[in-house]
């Protein structure tokens, strides 16, 4: 597997936000929601407050530190919820044809034309903010695209001849399906997952923003960007820190991404040497 | 003596695997084909043979490349020559049919105009000239209402049909010579037989000498005059088709032989156990040491 | 005289094309098999032969249950394999099985071969470790294979082993019914013999009946006991080896064995004297078609019948 610069980019970033957010209760200085001193509010960065202090008086290093676990808490299990959602309906459509296919069709069509912004705030509207509702949202939004390269894939591996062997020696069709064809996709429902999750922290951090994602005090990169609003002229790094962490994360996720198919691509062309 | 229209010398070709490794594909390769005549090349995959064809077409793409020996076409080496040179060599004077015609037809414009566009690159016809020989080259090749099929895509044909457009295509300017890769190999066997007929015909009525790549020996005897065998990157036995057969002399030219079920065999002679190449073959490496090429028979070699 | 292993009877099958008209109304059906009838003795090895489109794999995907037929009657040892009162697929997998083309897709690329070979056994009920692993040996000694290569992926294989493989996984349930869908096709010359004589051995050790389907003559003679000749869904001509091959009658069969590229005939060109027209059954009688032009596919066709013109040899003639 060739990994070129892309993939290795995207995995530093990656391994940088995970390593934050798994170390952050070790690394950060402060505590993210109690060391709020309004003395200390909007003080720039400097030696004891690295990225600066917010509106609060709260180190936003350390904010940013706890933030990364919000992040990678949304970009994977949003991702893992989609990837479940999409692979089970876009195989059986696959494989199954018919009106089940149909269906799937249209109902894929339909999540399509639908932003997914929207159809997040709507779901959220009914479930309420917070961390769970935000993960239900997500997941239940993104999942046409895996859908429909889960679909496309079964189609063409039906064809092959050793699900067709599966078929002639008695395997039932779920058996047929996770046994034989799943474990010949997964490059691709890896790589969407991979890019996916770029796109899940930047739904997060819109949600967060508009204030129906993280509610206040907890730090995500959407909300400190909401708060650091009003202070944009008398405390730009405020805005600035979060929204490079934003910017960098889902960089990084989308560079692993395009690093993981471009490497998956040739490998999955092997046919005769 | 006539001088051969093609004279391959000693051809070496590497394919490279990194920094400096390389894997040979062509082990010095001779052989040379007469105006007019047609040579068939058989071989296994990984023989070589198809390989070969490319170079001489001047289709190699890294990480293939020529590492030696010589491809001359009257009298010029193709390996030297410009870029600009071999462009107007390729499609004019030597033309080349692959197996599957889809690759080779563009599905996106008419077969009419595609073989059109032959006689407006080569032969500076215009455009309106080109169309109405385009419909004449499909009726040579026997395509049933050429005028009509003209204005046809190539997914809208079968592919037999394909296949003579193909032929058509690469006939058009009438080429020295003509270099078949395996072109009746997706074939359905009455389709293959008509399609093998009407290259036989074409190439003998224009003088268009052909290079006939196969795995098929059954195809090659019914085309061609002489057959090379390639193994493993070398030419192991070349002869007249008839002498090949009924008197192969390598090892690997008679382990192929048998390893073939022969129609009539089994009711003359019961069902024979087909011939394993590898139980008759003492040693699979050795095999590319001993080469029999028989001399050209130079009276009367009229194809 | 024993009861045939398979008996195929009557077997249609088409395939509805939906197009023309609103809501598919306009309803089409591709004519796929158009009533076809025959028998599979035990330990024998029967040959369809047929270029594209003549409905030998669609009969052949019938009886291995792939495929529904929309009418006709498929059985194994008198007991329907088809349709209602077929048997589950379990049961069906232990009596019919195939050998597939391409010995590049037709095995799962993330399965060891082990993997492919104890999966269907685990599947159908045998769990003991050491038995599954003894059958695994026999079985790929049986195909010229050594049980060290148990452990490795089809991509460290070359093609001509990935179809001893192919055979194996057909062979691991023990069936009595092999399909083999053009065997040896995508395999280089010298492999195609290895693998054929490797079929012949093993049908003699195991007691196998082949159906074959191929389009390479060649080796339907060297193989086969019997031969049906398919155009478009019917059987124009069946007989024995010998009838098909020293005597072929229907035009559609002698175009066949005319164009087959056998060095032989290239080289010393003797076509096989027609003897139609001399068949005292044949008197008064046509073909319903040469063979020459394809029928249109989406009617059904015209009326016809095989007539018997030996103890072994069937051909189909248009109706009196």
């Amino acid at each position: 597997m060739r990994l070129g610069f892309n993939f290795w980019l995207g995995a530093t970033l990656t391994a940088l936000v995970i390593l934050a957010g798994i170390l952050a209760q070790w690394i950060a200085p402060f505590d993210p929601v109690l060391d709020a001193d309004l003395m200390s509010s909007e003080l720039p960065p400097d030696a004891t407050f690295w990225f600066g202090t917010d509106g609060q008086g709260r180190d936003v290093y350390t904010r940013i530190l706890y933030g990364a676990q919000i992040s990678l808490t949304v970009g994977i299990v949003s991702q893992v919820i989609n990837s479940i959602i999409g692979v089970t309906l876009g195989m059986t459509a696959g494989y199954w044809g018919g009106w089940w296919d149909d269906l799937v069709n249209g109902l894929t069509n339909v999540m399509l034309a639908i932003p997914s912004l929207i159809f997040a705030l709507a779901v959220m509207a009914v479930l309420g903010p917070g961390l769970p509702s935000l993960l239900i949202a997500l997941g239940l939004t993104n999942w046409s695209w895996t859908c429909r390269i889960a679909r496309s894939s079964t189609l063409s591996l039906k064809s092959q001849g050793y699900v067709q062997a599966a078929q002639t020696l008695g395997y039932g069709d779920l058996r047929i399906m996770f046994t034989q064809v799943l474990p010949n996709m997964m490059g691709p429902i890896l790589v969407m997952a991979t890019l996916g999750m770029g796109s899940a922290v930047l739904s997060e951090a819109a949600l967060s923003f508009l204030g129906l994602g993280i509610q206040p005090p907890f730090p995500s990169w959407g909300s400190m960007l909401t708060d650091a609003r009003q202070l944009i002229q008398l405390a730009p790094w405020a805005a600035l820190f979060p929204g490079l962490a934003i910017f960098l994360s889902v960089l990084g996720f989308n560079l692993l991404g395009d690093g993981l198919r471009d490497s998956l691509d040739p490998h999955m062309r092997t046919r005769k040497p | 003596m006539t001088t051969p229209l093609l004279d391959i010398r000693d051809l070496r070709l590497v394919v490279s695997l990194g920094r400096s490794a390389h894997h040979p594909l062509l082990k010095g390769v001779s052989f040379q084909i007469m105006p007019g005549e047609a040579y068939g090349l058989v071989g296994e995959s990984g023989s070589g043979k198809s390989v070969a064809s490319l170079a001489v077409m001047g289709l190699l793409k890294r990480p293939l490349a020529v590492s030696g020996g010589e491809i001359l076409f009257k009298g010029q080496n193709l390996l030297a020559l410009p870029k600009r040179e071999m462009r107007r060599l390729r499609g004019n004077r030597i033309a080349m049919i692959f197996q599957e015609p889809m690759t080779a037809l563009n599905p996106l414009s008419t077969v009419g105009r595609q073989i059109a566009e032959m006689f407006v690159l080569h032969q500076g016809k215009s455009w309106g000239e080109a169309e109405k020989l385009a419909v004449e080259a499909l009726g040579n090749v026997r395509v049933p209402n050429p005028d009509r099929r003209a204005k046809n895509y190539p997914h809208q044909m079968s592919g037999g049909l394909r296949q003579r457009v193909m032929i058509a295509m690469a006939l058009a300017c009438s080429p020295d010579l003509l270099i078949a890769d395996e072109p009746t190999t997706a074939l359905d066997v009455t389709v293959q037989a008509e399609v093998l007929r009407l290259i036989k015909e074409l190439c003998a009525a224009r003088g268009t000498a052909v290079l006939f790549i196969s795995h098929d020996l059954g195809v090659i005897a019914s085309i061609c005059q002489r057959v090379g065998v390639m193994y493993s990157g070398c030419l192991v036995e070349e002869n007249e088709t008839r002498a090949l057969f009924e008197g192969p002399r390598h090892e690997y030219t008679r382990g192929l032989l048998g390893a073939l079920p022969r129609l009539g065999s089994r009711s003359e002679h019961g069902r024979q156990r087909l011939v394993d190449i590898d139980s008759i073959i003492s040693d699979r490496s050795k095999l590319t040491e001993s080469r029999f090429i028989a001399p050209r028979d130079l009276e009367g070699s009229q194809p | 005289m024993t009861a045939p292993l398979l008996q195929v009877d009557d077997l249609h099958v088409r395939f509805p094309i939906s197009g023309g008209g609103l809501l598919g109304t306009g309803r089409r059906a591709l004519h796929a098999v158009n009533g076809i009838s025959f028998e599979l003795a035990k330990g024998e090895c029967l040959s369809i032969v047929g270029e594209s489109g003549c409905g030998k794999s669609t009969t052949a995907l019938s009886i291995l249950g792939l495929q529904e037929p929309s009418e006709g009657m498929i059985r194994f040892r008198g007991q329907p394999l088809a349709g209602p009162g077929a048997p589950g697929r379990m049961d069906r997998a232990k009596a019919v099985q195939m050998v597939f083309q391409d010995p590049y897709a037709s095995l799962n690329p993330r399965q060891s071969v082990r993997t492919s070979l104890a999966a269907p056994l685990r599947l159908h009920g045998i769990t003991a470790a050491s038995e599954i692993e003894g059958r695994i040996e026999a079985m790929l000694k049986n195909v010229g294979l050594t049980p060290e290569q148990a452990g490795r992926y089809p991509h460290e294989f070359s093609g001509g082993q990935r179809q001893r493989i192919g055979i194996a996984r057909a062979l691991i349930l023990e069936p009595e019914i092999v399909v083999l869908d053009e065997p040896v096709s995508a395999l280089d010359v010298s492999i195609r013999a290895q693998i054929i004589n490797l079929l012949l051995d093993l049908q003699e050790k195991l007691s196998l009946s082949y159906l074959m389907i191929s389009h390479d003559l060649s080796v339907v003679e060297h193989m086969s006991d019997r031969v049906l000749v398919m155009y478009f869904g019917e059987i124009v001509e069946e007989g024995g080896w010998r009838e098909i091959f020293e005597a072929p009658t229907h035009p559609y069969t002698r175009r066949l064995i005319a164009a087959i590229p056998d060095p032989d005939a290239a080289l010393n060109s003797a076509a096989k004297p027609d003897l139609y027209p001399t068949m005292p059954q044949l008197v008064g009688r046509s073909f319903v078609s040469d063979g020459s032009t394809p029928p249109d596919v989406f009617t059904a066709p015209a009326r016809s019948e095989l007539i018997e013109i030996g103890g072994n040899h069937r051909v189909r003639m248009a109706v009196a």
